[in-house]
């Protein structure tokens, strides 16, 4: 049995309140940073911890932190970016629905660290109902002193809002979410400046995704020594995982990181093997934007290794046989699924969330989703896989934001290690769908 | 500080972003641009034509930058060292970025007034490729009348901000901006508002395409049968300082002063550039000088004094002798 950190209470009838929250241990960590530490000393025990961001990028927060600028008379921000939009992720919203004081402890403990007098809780509009519940949340907080002016009775004050988005996958981009914030439309800026230096509202800014911040909580309350001898190498701590696809026990699953992908999948503490006694074809291992793998890359590296749950053992090999752990949005596939058909469902995803402001990505999104709906119409060309292949090279790294990658990255990967699924299909001229869903669909039409 | 583009190296004052010290070195090494307006604050960065690559970012930090950069947007480093037209994959990446403008673009340069005149037909006649891979109908707007002077033609638009800029920078309240997202956003006005103000005629000079053109020109003539000419007024507004663009002794129309990177030297107002249609509205100064590689060149005069200094250089290059000390 891994060790829990996060969501170790979300069993425990009314964890969401206040007093049951703080029966079991809730805002010690408030209490220790207040009153025994400074606030570099929980920065610094946030760089021992060696924890990473939990949004998909996996930089190391505590650095990130040591970042940010702190000029003399000008505010800082913490934001807690919610918008959790990848498809495949849900476990930020799993986190904040059943433990929102978890958060909101985070953001406070991360505030005082930061010396933020405000933070901002930017939630996806699709989440409405989560809002509702880390207002409910964050209103016991300031009756019970928690937040508000001179917080158990220091001179450090901090106010927390929480900010719904229009449900728009594009604002999780840090500066097109601090745009939303600012209320202006949500188009990612072009950086330099960094929100570290230039924000929200001009002023020094830390992102952070919602999990980051909850797990400052058990880093303040262990220390950070003793966090980081959690995990593998550089991948320390617990991370949530939201496992979906075909497996027998989809759901949000915290691991150690540096357990195998091989347990994870088949262990019955977690995925519970692939269901209906099928195999495994495929897994998107951190959400619909890194390369899919088939499953003898993603069970073993290149190199015959058995591959971990950690940053490092999915990256391993590059992209050309590693993938990312990304925001950990797990997907299995079983032997019944079209890769093809799952690629236009993801590049259908991305041209719809383009936000337009560069070329590559507000023509080149879209360009693709029509070349895959021809393979699904069964009128595509064996020329066509070579165009996708060409047409996602030149949107990779070439846009302002990561979207441009977000959406190039699947493509490329589905042709690396599935090119003869769309040969066949160009080769018969006919797309045949043989995945569960679809016989079903069949039969209710029957 | 120092910065090497194509291994030219200019020293430049801090703050100068890679595409100013190209343009600095001179038009062989600038990138191409469509959306950066040195003119307006805050423009550049969306279309993605200037990207380059730094081999080197600054002296201190000599590593790479991993990904292409746009050069409108990223300020030089001392010792910074930049590829353009020499990066194989820079130009590739770019041929790449013209594709995308291209490929819901109407092309339909034999209607369109900007047809001799714009940057998009410029960059793909330098940059594109003769043929297209995109095989499906090109996306299409609902037509929308935004005013008596200024024709909107969302189809054209290839998305460079310019004109949202332009209406920010320069006038009080800007009544059209960007709706919806991704390849469905448009240039439009909320709703169906029209653009009233003295200096809404700007957008037409800034507009890289034919999405926005002069209503009052429209369909008149095609722009290399006019002859530019530089004028000026007395205008209260404005500085007064047009081109006029004549058809015998018609003014056809009057835009702003463009220089050699296409951008108006000046903004102009609306009553100079859409009011004052007659010769003696004017004093003409004399005639513009025409960039030789640019169409409307075409059946007109060159620039006398520059081509006898060229064609004096050629000779003297032969070895001819000295036309004045002839003995």
């Amino acid at each position: 049995m891994g060790r829990k950190l996060l969501i170790h209470n979300d069993h425990i009838p009314n964890i969401h309140t206040l007093d049951v929250y703080r029966a079991h241990g809730g805002y010690a960590s408030v209490e220790k940073a207040l009153k025994i530490m400074q606030p570099d000393q929980v920065t610094e025990e946030v760089k021992k911890s060696g924890l990473r961001g939990r949004g998909g990028a996996g930089f190391p927060t505590g650095m990130k932190w040591s970042f940010l600028a702190k000029p003399e008379g000008v505010p800082r921000y913490l934001v807690c970016n919610a918008d959790e939009s990848e498809p495949g992720t849900f476990k930020d919203r799993y986190l904040m629905e059943k433990i929102p004081h978890a958060l909101i402890e985070g953001m406070i403990t991360s505030s005082f660290a930061l010396g933020a007098k405000q933070s901002y809780i930017y939630i996806r509009g699709e989440y409405f109902y989560v809002a509702r519940i880390l207002e409910a949340a964050i209103a016991e907080a300031y009756a019970a002193g928690w937040l508000g002016k001179n917080i158990l009775g220091t001179d450090f004050s901090h106010d927390c809002s929480v900010q719904v988005g229009g449900g728009a996958y594009i604002c999780g981009e840090e500066t097109a979410l601090l745009e939303s914030l600012e209320g202006k439309r949500g188009n990612p800026r072009i950086k330099p400046p960094f929100p570290a230096v230039a924000g929200l509202w001009g002023c020094p800014t830390v992102v952070n995704n919602v999990e980051t911040i909850a797990a400052v909580v058990p880093i303040v309350n262990m220390g950070g020594e003793e966090y980081a001898k959690i995990g593998v190498g550089k991948s320390t701590g617990t991370k949530l995982i939201s496992a979906s696809g075909h497996i027998n026990k989809p759901g949000v699953y915290e691991i150690e990181l540096g357990i195998t992908v091989e347990e994870f999948i088949y262990g019955e503490e977690y995925c519970g093997g692939i269901r209906n006694g099928k195999k495994l074809k495929a897994v998107v291992a951190g959400g619909s934007s890194v390369p899919i793998l088939p499953t003898e890359l993603i069970l073993k590296t290149a190199k015959g290794e058995p591959r971990l749950m950690t940053y490092e053992s999915l990256s391993d090999g590059g992209f050309q046989t590693g993938t990312m752990l990304g925001s950990g949005g797990f997907i299995a596939m079983d032997e019944d699924t079209s890769i093809v058909k799952n690629l236009f469902t993801f590049s259908r995803f991305y041209h719809h969330e383009s936000c337009g402001q560069c070329s590559p990505c507000r023509e080149g999104t879209g360009w693709i989703e029509k070349i895959l709906k021809k393979f699904l119409d069964g009128t595509a060309n064996e020329s066509d896989v070579d165009l996708l292949w060409d047409i996602q090279s030149k949107i990779e790294g070439k846009t302002i934001c990561p979207l441009g990658e977000a959406a190039a990255w699947p493509v490329a990967a589905a042709i690396r290690h599935f090119k003869h699924e769309f040969l066949e299909i160009a080769r018969n001229k006919k797309f045949t769908d043989i995945s569960h869903y679809d016989r079903l669909n069949k039969l209710a039409r029957v | 500080m120092k910065v090497t583009i194509d291994g030219i190296t200019i020293d430049v004052p801090k703050g100068t972003t890679i595409l100013q010290a190209a343009r600095m070195i001179g038009p062989e090494v600038a990138p191409p641009t469509m959306c950066y307006y040195s003119k307006l604050k805050t423009s550049g960065g969306y279309c993605r034509t200037c990207i380059v690559k730094v081999t080197q970012g600054s002296a201190a930090n000599p590593t790479p930058m991993p990904k292409p950069v746009a050069s409108c947007r990223t300020e030089v480093m001392d010792g910074m060292v930049v590829e353009n037209t020499i990066n194989k994959d820079v130009l590739e990446a770019r041929k790449g970025v013209v594709e995308f403008l291209l490929v819901n673009h109407p092309l339909d340069c034999p209607v369109c007034d900007q047809a001799g005149e714009c940057s998009l037909q410029d960059l793909g006649y330098e940059h594109g490729a003769a043929t297209s891979r995109y095989e499906f109908p090109r996306r299409e707007f609902e037509r929308i009348d935004i005013g008596k002077y200024v024709q909107l033609h969302m189809n054209r638009c290839i998305m460079c901000f310019r004109c949202v800029k332009v209406a920010d920078q320069l006038t009080e309240k800007r009544v059209h901006g960007v709706m919806h997202r991704g390849d469905a956003a448009e240039i439009s006005t909320y709703i169906e508002n029209v653009i009233e103000n003295d200096f809404s005629g700007n957008v037409i000079d800034v507009c890289p395409v034919g999405a926005l053109t002069d209503k009052t020109f429209r369909f008149k003539s095609r722009v290399w049968f006019t002859k530019p000419v530089d004028a000026s007024c007395d205008c209260k507004k404005c500085s007064g300082k047009v081109r006029l663009w004549m058809k015998g002794e018609d003014v056809l129309r009057v835009t702003a002063r463009k220089d050699q990177w296409g951008e108006a030297e000046e903004f102009i107002c609306n009553e100079c550039r859409f009011d004052k249609k007659k010769t003696s509205d004017w004093k003409i100064e004399g005639p513009t000088k025409v960039d030789r590689h640019s169409v409307i060149s075409q059946n007109h005069y060159n620039h006398l004094n520059e081509l006898k200094v060229q064609v004096l250089k050629q000779q003297k290059a032969l070895g001819f002798m000295d036309i004045n000390k002839r003995p």
